[in-house]
């Protein structure tokens, strides 16, 4: 393993996660950032980086009152934070700025002065998706899980255990939108989404933010809280129409970042104590674990069906409950952050006992884009 | 409040010749001169080698069933749920997003790998859809 020169010192999500009908997006972007200013025991003033993502980052930076000598606006869709993350261990270790503040928010429910999403119609989305009855991300994304069901041989039944593993996680969680315990069955006879999706393997649709501080491995120990460091990353994108994937038994974007995380951060699958794939909807663990090399395409449905990513599991998987059961507010990457960085800390609700490396998957779009990060808590 | 339209492709210079295609009833694909791959969506270079030089060519209309959705959420201006959202697999090798017609809308019906045939659904007197149908025979 590499020497890390780049440490997460502050992480905190909104003071309220859920529905926020009373706070702006941009405002929620404010108070994710104050709470992890405070949670890093520095002043806004003290931020020299910033990098957020839907929102400009000349829009938080001014809101915010910040000058900045490094920026990044990176905005890939709901992994554009571990790109961030990538993107400010580079600036910091390359003397660019010192200390990099990302912020996402979104009012992805209340929709209080959220940007509207439109395709235009000459856009090639707008011309060759959009004239089929696409209706947003439950009539898209799901769209190929079907044929890595018939090429893999994952039923139904095992695309349901994701959904019952993950409210398992979110049952340890205070903060989970949803924790009453739910079974297979319940997975199968709930409302019909878009087949072969049903409600609860779908994601929530929430309001929240969160924000990351970043700096130098070197500072980091004079800080507050027990350093996360950023061992590796990885990017990547692949199309914006998921009509036009390679392959829909793999995300090409998946397959470059995941190993480009894992080399840099010069780690084996098996030193992975803690794990976060980026989970909009159901199938998205399984590929995942696929494309990211832990195991065969065909295991990935058995492996969690058998019950190895829960509570207790060999590898525990999006222990916060995920898209599916913390909350979802259009953006989920920076969750699954802040998730694996309380895990490093070793303050997670649901701690896994003594994890050392914590592996953070996102998606961007419908598999349009793809970033990896891979933590640790050791220098 | 008035109905809301079915999503009308605008089309652009560079897409022109494929929407002019499905109104004359032919599904238009493009064909590189130099390396001979063939892509979707319409782009006037060789997404393969950068090749400025290709042709356009009528597809066969042959195609198969890649994967699909069935949407049961409330439908897109100018569809009824539930209805499959699919990708079909060309003969000549791109994917496109379609329409399946002909057919029930249930996964019994719809088997991936099922043949297909291209159709045209006509909008507008600008816009026909390419769409597809079970294959005869
Ligand atoms: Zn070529």
């Amino acid at each position: 393993m590499r020497k890390p020169q780049v440490a997460v010192v502050g992480a905190a999500e909104t003071t309220r996660l859920g529905i926020i009908p009373d706070m702006s997006q941009i405002q929620l972007h404010a108070d994710a950032a104050l709470n992890a200013l405070a949670d890093a025991g520095l002043k806004l003033s003290d931020i020299d980086g910033i990098a957020t993502a839907v929102e400009t980052p000349q829009q938080i930076a001014h809101y915010l009152g910040i000058t900045p000598r490094w920026v990044d606006g990176t905005s890939v869709g709901g992994c554009s934070f571990m790109l961030h993350v990538r993107h400010a261990a580079a600036a910091i270790a390359a003397g660019l700025c010192s200390t990099v503040l990302i912020t996402h928010a979104e009012s992805g429910k209340s929709m209080i002065g959220k940007l509207p999403r439109s395709i235009p119609a000459d856009s090639l989305q707008g011309q060759f998706e959009a004239p089929f009855g696409v209706v947003g991300p439950p009539s898209m994304f799901p769209i190929p899980v079907l044929r890595f069901m018939k090429t893999f041989g994952i039923t139904h039944e095992q695309l349901a255990m994701v959904a019952v593993v993950q409210r398992e996680w979110a049952a340890k969680n205070p903060r989970a939108m949803m924790k009453e315990p739910i079974s297979v069955d319940d997975v199968l006879n709930s409302r019909m989404i878009a087949y072969p999706f049903r409600l609860l393997q779908c994601c929530l649709v929430t309001d929240g933010g969160g924000a990351l501080i970043l700096t130098s491995a070197e500072r980091a120990k004079n800080f507050p809280h027990k350093p996360v460091y950023v061992l590796g990353a990885g990017e990547s994108v692949e199309t914006p129409m998921v009509s036009q994937m390679e392959s829909f038994n793999s995300s090409r974007a998946f397959r470059v970042a995941g190993p480009a995380a894992f080399a840099e951060a010069g780690i084996s699958h098996s030193d992975v104590d803690h794990l976060m794939i980026y989970d909009a909807f159901a199938h998205l663990p399984l590929y995942g674990l696929g494309d990211l090399g832990f195991m065969p395409y065909e295991d990935t449905g058995p492996f969690i069906a058998a019950g190895h990513t829960r509570p207790g599991g060999k590898l525990p998987l999006n222990t916060n409950g995920g898209g599916l059961s913390y909350m979802h507010s259009g953006m989920y990457g920076m969750y699954a952050l802040q998730e694996s960085v309380r895990q490093m800390r070793g303050i997670a609700p649901a701690q896994v006992p003594n994890a050392r490396i914590s592996v953070c998957h996102g998606v961007g779009g419908m598999f349009a884009a793809s970033g990896t990060v891979i933590f640790g808590n050791q220098d | 409040m008035a109905e809301l339209a079915r999503a009308r492709p605008k089309p652009t210079p560079e897409t022109q010749h494929f929407w002019d295609g499905t109104k004359a009833g032919e599904l238009r694909l493009q064909r590189c001169d130099g390396c001979a791959h063939i892509y979707f969506p319409p782009r006037p270079f060789c997404p393969h080698c950068g090749g400025r030089a290709v042709s356009i060519f009528s597809a066969s209309g042959r195609a198969s069933l890649y994967s699909y959705v069935i949407n049961h959420r409330p439908a897109a201006p100018g569809f009824a749920a539930p209805y499959a959202i699919a990708v079909v697999e060309l003969e000549e090798g791109p994917r496109m997003m379609s329409n399946i017609i002909d057919c029930p809308q249930t996964p019994e019906a719809l088997q991936l790998d099922m043949k297909l045939e291209v159709a045209f659904e006509r909008l507008d007197d600008a816009i026909t859809l390419p769409v597809f149908r079970p294959a005869k025979g």
